[in-house]
């Protein structure tokens, strides 16, 4: 897929871990549309969280390159032009859930009362309205990572990358805040790349799905999901869902053979 | 918080503490009734009364050489405490002062370092307080600065990479993730300092010191026999050092209110 102007290109990405000899991608190529929903799965070690990474210019690829609206990676991150959210919420205990929100506004130099008007949308949007004054061990672990998204979204960034964020949550809590997410998302349109394990979850949610294969990590296959844009309760129980969840399934078992 | 809330609040205090009230009391009953009971002499035990007279009686001299002890305990916690606390953060900062000199610091820390006492008698006058000063803040400073540096590094790596991921620059992530990460445990030193400090003034003073001193002024009775005076003594020096003590504890809850110990109040 070759689009004219993508909000992420991967070109050619290799890294390599001198220590153990391990090649952890190898020779990604990847691009992703404005609005597009990519999960990238595949088996532990088959390097989905570093590519996660790569794009975020916290792990830097040996070869190739990353570019995010034009922009190289590292120029993204120093403009704060992605939000993250991580598979715990890694908030900080000290602050409130506003103060916890607030906090890349804060590190850009905000203004209290533009900060504040901020935070209680974000409090609104995650559903999470009157919780703002909460320090985050007072709330479960399904709000804890709805504050932590609410961060990530606090700039509306154009791009938002997600590491597992709901590996950690039992399965209900997680089917509930996969509707949250795609619900956000639709209000939003940002491109989101969403790292996971669960192939039901990554059919459900996303626009396409990357299946990877570990040693040396590199792309299987690609998936388009084509479920209607409206995704219910219903939509886990359609047999085209189960097709799609198959045809996953196959490629990861195959690993792109 | 309401004035009801207030008072069931206070309450409730009141009704956690009342075991540890009882077993003083009655503790300090045994104490007075076993000295009548087996005629223990007074220069092995005098009788809580008669240490609680004697510390009114005398009180005009002892609460001012509890007052002079009390400050240099208090110039020693925070001489010792700031040092620290400045040595742990310049550790954090640049790994190559830790690699040079936390061997030694804490190979130094394992030194009874009350030995020196003496020994900072002749470094300075005997019979200022800054000999005592120096030995408590000695011993305040290893507590302090090996906390301090345990809680600068012990912030998590994602917190770490979430900072980086919104561009903080070191300094940033040190001011808004390692001083709140290292505050409970630097808190933690300081109750631990506190007591070293009371105990670091005090011990110097019994290698000698100025007369208007609570040391000298312990190890000069108990030496002619004035034991009543010599426990009046002790009990002043532990009522500052608990003092002392809570001030730190009380601060903490003001200064930590997400650490765990403040969570379980709420």
């Amino acid at each position: 897929m070759s689009a004219a102007n993508p909000v992420v290109s991967i070109d050619g990405v290799t890294k390599s871990f001198a220590q153990g000899n391990v090649t952890a991608l190898s020779d990604i190529q990847l691009q992703l549309e404005a609005g597009e929903f990519v999960s990238l799965i595949g088996p532990s070690g088959c390097g989905k969280s570093t590519l996660l990474r790569v794009i975020g210019d916290l792990v830097e690829p040996t070869a190739g390159t990353v570019t995010i609206n034009g922009k190289s990676a590292r120029q993204a991150r120093t403009d704060r032009d992605y939000g993250i959210v991580f598979q715990d919420a890694v908030l900080f205990d000290w602050r409130t859930v506003s103060k916890n929100i607030a906090l890349p506004l804060e590190m850009d130099g905000w203004d209290r009362a533009k900060r504040k008007e901020r935070v209680e949308q974000m409090l609104q949007l995650v559903e999470l309205t009157g919780f703002g004054d909460h320090h985050p061990w007072q709330l479960s672990g399904g709000m804890q990572q709805r504050v932590s998204i609410a961060r990530a979204l606090a700039f509306e960034p154009a791009l938002l990358l997600m590491d597992e964020p709901f590996g950690a949550l039992d399965e209900m809590t997680r089917e509930r805040l996969n509707l949250e997410l795609l619900s956000i998302w639709q209000q939003l349109r940002s491109t989101v790349v969403f790292v996971t394990h669960s192939i039901s979850e990554a059919v459900f949610l996303s626009t396409r799905v990357v299946v990877m294969s570990p040693r040396p990590g590199r792309i299987a296959g690609i998936v388009p999901i084509d479920l209607p844009a409206e995704r219910t309760v219903e939509t886990r129980e359609a047999p085209r869902f189960f097709e799609l969840v198959t045809e996953v399934r196959e490629l990861l078992r195959r690993g792109g053979e | 918080m309401s004035a009801a809330a207030i008072s069931q609040r206070a309450g409730r205090q009141v009704v956690e503490w009342l075991p540890a009230l009882v077993i003083l009391v009655a503790m300090l009953a045994v104490w007075e009734g076993s000295i009548a009971l087996f005629h223990i002499k007074q220069f092995l035990l005098p009788k809580p009364t008669t240490i609680a007279a004697t510390f009114w009686d005398d009180r005009h001299e002892l609460w001012p050489a509890g007052w002079y002890t009390f400050k240099e305990a208090l110039g020693g916690f925070f001489g010792g405490s700031i040092a620290g606390i400045l040595f742990a953060t310049l550790v954090a900062r640049f790994r190559i002062v830790g690699q040079a000199l936390m061997p030694i610091a804490i190979a130094a820390n394992a030194i009874p370092i009350i030995a020196f006492a003496p020994i900072f008698d002749a470094w300075f006058d005997p019979l200022s307080p800054h000999s005592k000063m120096a030995i408590a803040g000695v011993l305040c400073f290893f507590p302090v600065m090996v906390n301090t540096l345990r809680g600068l590094q012990s912030v998590q790596p994602r917190q770490i990479e979430l900072m980086r991921a919104y561009a903080a620059s070191d300094f940033e992530i040190f001011r808004r993730v390692r001083v709140p990460t290292a505050l409970p445990y630097v808190f933690t030193a300081l109750k631990v300092a506190s007591v070293l400090a009371m105990i670091g003034a005090i011990v110097a003073e019994y290698f000698g010191g100025s007369f208007e001193a609570l040391g000298v002024l312990i190890r000069n009775d108990a030496q002619t026999f004035e034991f009543p005076t010599a426990w009046a003594g002790i009990a002043v020096a532990s009522l500052l050092g608990i003092t002392l003590y809570l001030a730190v504890a009380i601060t903490e809850r003001v200064v930590v209110r997400w650490s765990p110990a403040a969570r379980s109040s709420q």
